[in-house]
């Protein structure tokens, strides 16, 4: 049999089974790399895929085991069984849980947890709650509290199409600057959501996960803290970053010029060129 | 900022647009500073502007922000806040009314449409 030359991306996925309060709920990872675990958690609405840049870039990948799994109801993770029972909503407990929850499943001994929006505020709660467990937590587009400027009904209704409206929705967070192929890359993933999973999410996101009253607690000397979000990002805006960051004693906050709420995907390269020297301080 | 009627051909000749808005059947209140302009749109082409004149007439839904807004959003790169309707909707720089409900329906292509007046997209 003549052998075949592929050409694969780093990047090999796999399925787990995690339980939380005996719901049992499988879990699609994404992985590649060795070292210092690096765990990666997608916006709201969206799913692992936004970190496919940051898994197949060896820079990172020889120093940090990247991991990024899509949270149950998103990308490959199926909702549990009885899904159709109820509206899907994520608490903040819920979220918590499943992170927890997979961290302990998938054996990671201190990692860096790096959450983007909605996983951006979580990542808050952990360092408070597991500040002895994780290593450091990055904020990408995080603060401990937002304003809603829009009404989540207008996401999931059956005149409206769900996937149109949350791409339209979240376009307007992404840069002028940013390349096309990585601006419209961005948008399908939201074009593909479930219905109602956006909406689900952002309840935590808005409501749910508000955090502003703890997020001073946070002991930066166990666990360090590093924002970073763009200058185009009107949902978790510049100012919101900043202020989160004062409200944290040590946290270490930087805003990057020309990009928006989706700095991973929407412009991995100039994204890039921030994320290393953080990984290099956590290295060191 | 270029003029009402050469953007309305620019909207025209934008066959991409067109497509988007093939189910757009409406006519909507674009508001720039004291003037507000009637679009009035069958199956995604603007098929008139008028200048409101007489305040009976109006659209399904109005957007309307003050000329310098659409100024900066109408820049090739706009700077933050003004680069998007709803970041400018975030910052309470435009504001939409009526029955938001056909805007929502074809919110990119009332976005593409608005931001099309830019002078870099042909």
């Amino acid at each position: 049999m003549k052998s075949i030359n592929i050409e694969f991306e780093d990047i090999i996925g796999r399925y787990l089974n995690i339980n939380v309060d005996d719901t049992n709920y499988r879990i699609y990872v994404e992985e590649a790399g060795q070292g210092i675990p690096l765990l990666c958690l997608h916006t709201a609405g969206s799913d692992g895929r936004q970190f496919r840049h940051i898994l197949n870039d060896q820079k990172i990948t020889k120093n940090f085991r990247v991991i990024a799994f899509d949270l149950p109801w998103h990308g490959k993770s199926n909702p549990p069984e009885g899904y159709e029972l109820n509206d899907y909503k994520l608490t903040t407990n819920l979220y918590k849980k499943i992170i927890m929850s997979f961290c302990d499943n998938y054996k990671l001994n201190e990692p860096v947890i790096m959450g983007c929006s909605m996983g951006g505020r979580v990542v808050l709660h952990l360092a408070l709650e597991h500040s002895n467990y994780f290593k450091a937590v990055i904020a990408l587009e995080g603060s401990d509290k937002l304003e809603p400027y829009y009404d989540l009904d207008w996401l999931y209704r059956p005149d409206i199409h769900g996937g149109l409206i949350q791409s339209a929705f979240v376009s307007s967070q992404i840069a002028p600057q940013s390349p096309d192929k990585f601006r419209h890359e961005t948008l399908w993933h939201y074009m593909q959501g479930g219905p109602g999973i956006f909406k689900g999410d952002l309840y935590f996101y808005w409501h749910d996960g508000d955090f502003d009253d703890r997020s001073g607690l946070i002991d930066t000397s166990k666990c360090p803290v590093y924002l970073l979000s763009g200058e185009y990002d009107c949902s978790c805006t510049p100012e919101r970053t900043l202020a989160t960051a004062s409200r944290i004693k040590g946290a270490k906050a930087v805003i990057i010029p020309d990009i928006g709420h989706f700095p991973m995907s929407e412009n991995p390269e100039l994204f890039k060129s921030y994320i290393y020297p953080i990984l290099d301080e956590i290295l060191e | 900022m270029q003029s009402i009627e050469t953007w309305i051909v620019k909207i025209n000749s934008n066959k991409r647009l067109i497509e988007k808005g093939r189910w757009v059947n409406l006519t909507f209140t674009f508001g720039i500073g004291q003037n507000d302009y009637l679009f009035e749109i069958i199956e995604g082409k603007v098929i008139s502007t008028t200048k409101r004149t007489i305040l009976t007439r109006s659209g399904t839904f109005k957007i309307h922000g003050e000329k310098i807004a659409w100024e900066k959003h109408w820049l090739n790169i706009p700077p933050r806040d003004y680069h998007d309707i709803f970041a400018m909707l975030a910052k309470k720089l435009i504001i939409v009314d009526g029955n938001l409900t056909p805007f929502m329906q074809n919110l990119q292509y009332f976005k593409d449409l608005i931001a099309s007046n830019r002078q870099s997209i042909k």
